[in-house]
């Protein structure tokens, strides 16, 4: 059942501006609490080995020391299964930087000071942490999703291949990307008596009381998690990281005091995860008439040796495009490297920038248009699945973008276009991004007879306009206006949510909601249609959704972006990017335009800037700090313009809401490589296009 | 970062003799690279004398014409300056193309100039480095090469100068004043900055405790044609990989005089010495421009992670040279 | 560790505090007078979230050492207006929805708040025309001067083609 728009749809300035402009809204790390601690972690300085010796006098000594912990006196965790979680529990280390200790102090200062003093002695071993195409041990990566199969095939591609007139054969790789949100992972963990209480910068509240409970083998209800507000995430805050355990193992040494940890800049590249790099294989052929009829995809990646993780490049291929012969295949390598994770649009965003790279390729191969091209080879059902698509507006976003950008009369004549010394191209690529929910959302409404409803659920605003966006859906879900709501999340003291990712959190909180104003209007119903005078409060879980088995639920957009080059020194600047997105109904224009936008930019960055170089002999990032891992500035960004047409699709969620935070940033990549092309007849499929790439040979 | 004092002096000798006898000290400016640098225990000194307050914070004209900067100058006030900006627009540039307008207001003209490198491996106290200790090796060498020189380095390090305000005073002669143990001293910016050889631990010639008390621009009427080009890794608020500064006279097509600044490609600012030359008398045309870049950079020794710095450096000075010749900006 | 007794006027209020003399400006703020409106992203002068006016000038508050600048005047992005109301600068960035997640936002706004004080007093910019503002007269600031005066403060969500407008909309008036 579908509910009827009345708030949604409307621009809402978001709820929490006020207190974020003036800086007044607190983050984790500024609630404010009695005689905090805090804590500065002990790194490994090897990458594999173990601890021979460790000398904490020096540190211990320190005036303001409180405590030095190390594996020898921190509290002994259960053995669950996430490796990146098991710390101080041996003398092991298993990649450089891992957290083996970490001082205590009355101060910061302090804590980091005593820190450098503490001596540690290794038995190093040697390390392994090159991805090569050739190794023996490529394993196929355990399903992350198990709706979306990590390797799929249909039909014989190799014959294919073989036998078809136009061929693209391309390797891509794409650049270990770290995350990097403004506010560092930030934490306040406080013992008292048998219970932990942590303020915590998070996606998901409930994620980390379960980690929390399940390594302290706590029940959950002495593990309270609050997530006031968060600086920002894109994934590295969806999982627990170590960083959340180290907190806790000093709150232990130091009962009723709240110890503060705060990672640095430079510890955020091997603490919290990582988009980890791919290299791509994409083998793409077609007929006379510019079909395909062949379409391989390959991809190997990265994992650590202590937690799996896969970046499923592979993902979004099966979805896009309706060649009869088609292969995808997900490879990976465990290393002695820290754990990759999710970030933003993961597998898509790197994928896409893949496979539509390669379609441009193919579109000039077969001397078609590239928005022509992916039109004539639009899947109408799901290539891999078979179904129809709830809805698919692939070829609207191509066609509606291509007016508003101004792409008709595009000459496809790569580097021909100069302006005062600068090479002017164009281009374009698809995105598209899964309709995901995740399991496990519960929301309580309370009303009172002032008819001001109360709704809780421990959903996360990383930034995403949650609070405003879901007060959006739960007064459309009660038919009442969005003034009457009071929306309390990000506390595991509110029924439980699912973690804020995958865009699903519109879709996973909205349908609890909606569940839940379903139930409240019952029991309104059986007291008259009147609020009783104690008021009522209902509680429901996210139901299934029937339509899920018989439809494929994706979103899809079409990238567009303009660049200029220079001709002698090879620097990229995009002056223009546009999107046209079609992600079902648009709860919140002004926050769903922004997250858009905000993707968008993110691509940019991940195309032109974005590389964490990791030297092999140190087993670690060097370019671990803003200076030299750069994202974009306000310099880099030109015009963006953001688009979606109406979509109304009411077999997603009651809502017809498919998402916005992800797909923003898919193609983006694609888009801008294929428009440096288009400037400068270059090709460039190794990202980030530094300007290395594009100086002239001569 | 390591505990340490704190001390003001009442004037400049007072600093200097209270750091002369303190051997691990350090002179605090704006503190934009020296904290930076105490944070990540790269610099440690026990003992911090504020000369913030100390040299001057004036730009002023003398009656022969030139111009003195006070060590303390902002670097955003010495970029807004209108003498500076009327007589050497390339000093205005090259500090408006550095580090963002924060910064700007915090860092000082003699700390600019004793920026210490960015070289990945010397700011960080977990790989070795023979800048941060003698001996220990270099890292860089035989890793993560963008940022690195491709001129004059060393086995010992082949690390960069971060600054661009270095770079444009290098061009223009500018001379350091100092006050040290030993008296004042006049240091011709282009003796102040050494090469590595052995021993790139040391980035000056300055003795310790010797302070930066101003700096001196000559009278240079045609440094009015001037420009600071930088190339770097996004459009703002980066270090340059690469840098030009050209000052240029020109009459009838020939070139009368010029100077030449290079960034990013050296342990000091890089003076272009063999352009200057091979351009000097000749015509002012992009052909000669190229082959006056390749003079200079055919000393170029590039790592293999930065061989394209060479024809970058090549084509930004060329570029500029053109941009200054046809009063582009 | 060595303590010292500093002098700190904030967002108004005199503050007489003893710290460490590594004790950041942003640090003595955040950690020792409860004013965290201006944010810890990088420490290293590298994001900008720290901005703060420092006698009236923006600085990374992270670079600065509260020992070195006793007596000084310091504004927060919650000192830009008495408690309650929206500077105007404010009141443009919740409009544009100039931010998402809020962090690097109150030194984004207090960065723009003093780069159109800077503009009008003819400071000029890496991108500014030859000679704009040098007499002394205001920098006429179009999109490309506010982006090149806006990029100390970096912002990971993104929303510069947001802030661009916000601060353009200030600039006018």
């Amino acid at each position: 059942m579908t509910i009827t728009p009345r708030a949604m749809g409307v621009a809402v300035d978001r709820f929490d501006g006020a207190a974020k402009v003036r800086g007044e809204a607190r983050y984790a790390y500024e609630q404010p609490v009695d005689r905090p601690l805090y804590l500065y972690p002990l790194t490994a300085a090897v990458a594999t080995g173990r601890i021979a010796d460790i000398d904490c006098g020096a540190a211990s000594a320190e005036p303001g020391v409180v405590a030095v912990l190390t594996y020898r006196n921190a509290t002994r965790t259960a053995a669950i299964e996430d490796g990146e979680l098991r710390i101080l529990q041996s003398d092991e280390v298993a990649f450089r930087g891992q957290f083996i200790g970490g001082v205590v102090a009355e101060t910061s200062e302090i804590a980091r000071h005593a820190v450098s003093l503490v001596r540690v002695d290794y038995e190093e071993r040697p390390h392994d942490v090159e991805l090569r195409e050739g190794r023996g041990d490529l394993r196929v990566p355990r399903e992350v999703q198990p709706i979306f199969p990590m390797d799929t095939a249909e039909g014989d591609v190799d014959a294919a291949l073989a036998s078809a007139p136009v061929r693209v054969d391309q390797t891509y790789t794409t650049a270990w990307n770290n995350h990097n949100p403004i506010e560092p992972h930030t934490t306040i963990a406080t013992w008292t008596g048998d219970r932990f209480t942590f303020y915590l910068s998070t996606q998901g509240v409930n994620g980390i009381q379960a980690a929390v409970a399940a390594l302290f083998e706590l029940g959950p209800d002495r593990v309270r998690v609050i997530s006031p507000y968060v600086g920002g995430a894109f994934g590295s805050k969806a999982r627990p990281h170590a960083d959340v355990v180290l907190a806790a193992l000093a709150a232990r040494l130091v009962p009723d005091r709240p110890v503060k940890f705060a990672l640095t800049r430079q510890q955020m590249f091997s603490q919290v995860g990582y988009r980890p790099p791919t290299v791509q294989r994409v083998r793409l052929g077609a007929d006379a008439g510019g079909r395909l009829v062949a379409l391989a995809h390959e991809s190997i990646e990265p994992t650590s040796k202590l937690q799996e993780f896969a970046e499923h490049s592979t993902r979004a291929t099966p979805t896009m495009y309706a060649a009869p012969n088609r292969r995808t295949r997900q490879r990976l390598a465990a290393l002695d490297v820290p754990t990759p994770t999710i970030m933003r649009a993961p597998g898509e965003a790197s994928g896409m920038f893949a496979l539509e790279s390669a379609m441009d390729e193919m579109a000039i191969a077969c001397g078609l248009d590239p928005i022509e091209f992916r039109i004539r080879n639009d899947a109408q059902r799901h290539p891999h699945f078979g179904l129809p698509f709830s809805s698919r507006n692939l070829v609207a976003c191509l066609r509606e973008g291509a007016r508003r950008f101004g792409w008709d009369g595009r000459d496809p004549t790569p580097g021909i276009r100069r302006t005062a010394g600068w090479l002017v191209g164009t281009g374009v690529a698809a995105a598209t991004y899964p309709v995901l929910r995740l399991p496990g959302s519960m929301a309580t409404i309370r009303v009172g007879p002032d008819e001001r409803y109360t709704v809780l659920i421990a959903a996360a605003d990383i930034g995403t306009g949650t609070w405003t966006a879901l007060s959006q859906v739960a007064a459309d879900a009660l038919g009442v206006r969005v003034e009457q709501i009071d929306l309390r999340i990000g506390d595991t003291a509110y029924p439980k949510a699912s973690n804020e990712g995958g865009s699903s959190g519109i879709t996973s909180w909205g349908s609890a909601i909606c569940e839940a104003a379903d139930r409240l209007r019952d029991e309104l119903a059986r007291h008259g249609g009147a609020v009783p005078a104690d008021g009522l409060e209902v509680t429901a879980a996210m139901p299934e959704n029937p339509h899920i088995s018989r439809y494929a639920m994706h979103a899809f957009g079409a990238q567009f972006a303009e660049v200029r080059v220079h001709a002698e020194i090879g620097e990229v600047r995009v002056r223009r990017q546009l999107g046209v997105f079609a992600v079902g109904r648009v709860v919140n224009p002004k926050t769903a335009r922004s997250q858009l936008l905000g993707g968008m930019t993110m691509g940019l960055s991940m195309a032109l800037h974005e590389q964490s170089v990791f030297d092999p002999r140190f087993a670690q990032v060097v370019t671990q700090d803003l200076a030299t891992y750069h994202i974009a500035s306000n310099a880099d960004v030109g015009a963006v313009e953001v688009h979606w047409i109406d979509e109304d699709d009411p077999y997603v969620n009651p809502m017809g809401t498919k998402g916005v935070g992800e797909i923003g940033i898919v193609g983006a990549a694609a888009a801008i490589a294929n428009a440096v092309h288009h400037a400068t007849g270059v090709r460039v499929r190794d990202l980030p296009i530094t300007l290395d790439k594009l100086l002239p040979a001569a | 970062m390591r505990p340490f004092r704190y001390e003001r002096a009442n004037d400049v000798s007072g600093a200097v003799a209270l750091l002369a006898g303190t051997p691990n000290g350090a002179f605090l400016g704006g503190g934009t690279n020296l904290v930076d640098l105490m944070r990540l225990d790269v610099a440690r000194p026990e003992l911090l004398v504020d000369v913030r307050r100390l040299t001057s914070d004036r730009i002023e004209e003398l009656p022969d014409g030139r111009v003195r900067v006070g060590a303390a100058v902002p670097n955003s006030d010495l970029a807004a300056d209108p003498l500076i900006r009327a007589r050497y627009p390339a000093v205005s540039e090259a500090l408006l193309s550095g580090a963002s307008g924060q910064l700007r207001n915090l860092a000082t003209t003699g700390g600019n100039l004793l920026q210490r490198t960015r070289c990945v491996y010397f700011q960080n106290v977990s790989t070795p480095c023979n800048k941060r200790d003698p001996g220990a090796g270099c890292s860089a060498i035989d890793g993560h090469h963008w940022d690195l020189a491709i001129l004059g380095a060393s086995e010992a390090c082949v690390a960069t100068h971060p600054s661009d305000l270095a770079v444009a005073l290098v061009a223009l002669d500018a001379v350091v004043l100092t006050e040290g143990a030993d008296g004042e001293r006049r240091i011709p910016i282009t003796e102040l900055h050494r090469l590595p050889d052995r021993e790139p631990h040391r980035d000056t010639i300055l003795q310790h405790g010797e302070l930066i008390t101003a700096v001196e621009l000559p009278p240079l009427p045609w440094a009015t044609r001037s420009r600071y080009r930088k190339v770097r890794d996004r459009a703002s608020y980066a270090f340059a990989l690469v840098s030009a500064v050209v000052v240029l006279d020109t009459a009838d097509g020939v070139v009368r005089d010029v100077r030449i600044g290079l960034g990013g490609v050296a342990h000091r600012p890089w003076r272009a010495l063999v352009a200057e030359q091979a351009l000097r008398g000749g015509p002012a045309t992009e052909e000669r421009f190229r082959q006056a870049a390749e003079a200079e950079l055919a000393a170029a020794r590039p790592l293999p992670g930065n061989a394209f710095k060479v024809r970058l450096a090549r084509n930004t000075l060329v570029r500029t040279l053109l941009d200054v010749n046809e009063g582009r900006r | 560790m060595v303590d010292v007794e500093v002098s700190l006027r904030v967002d108004g209020t005199d503050h007489r505090l003893t710290v460490d003399t590594r004790t950041s400006v942003l640090d003595a703020l955040r950690e020792r007078l409860g004013n965290t409106s201006p944010k810890k992203g990088c420490d290293h002068g590298q994001c900008g979230a720290c901005t703060v006016l420092l006698d009236g000038r923006r600085v990374n508050s992270c670079l600065a050492l509260a020992v070195a600048h006793d007596g000084a005047t310091v504004v927060t992005a919650a000192g830009l207006a008495p408690a309650g109301q929206l500077h105007p600068m404010q009141a443009c960035f919740i409009r544009h929805d100039a931010f998402q997640c809020g962090y690097c936002t109150p030194g984004q706004i207090v960065s723009a708040v003093a780069m159109l004080a800077e503009a009008a007093a003819g400071w000029p910019s890496a991108v500014t025309a030859d000679g704009a503002g040098r007499g002394g007269g205001a920098v006429v600031l179009d999109d490309d001067e506010i982006r090149e005066r806006m990029s100390g403060n970096l912002c990971r969500c993104a929303a510069y083609a947001n802030i661009v407008p916000a601060v353009a909309e200030m600039a006018r008036r």
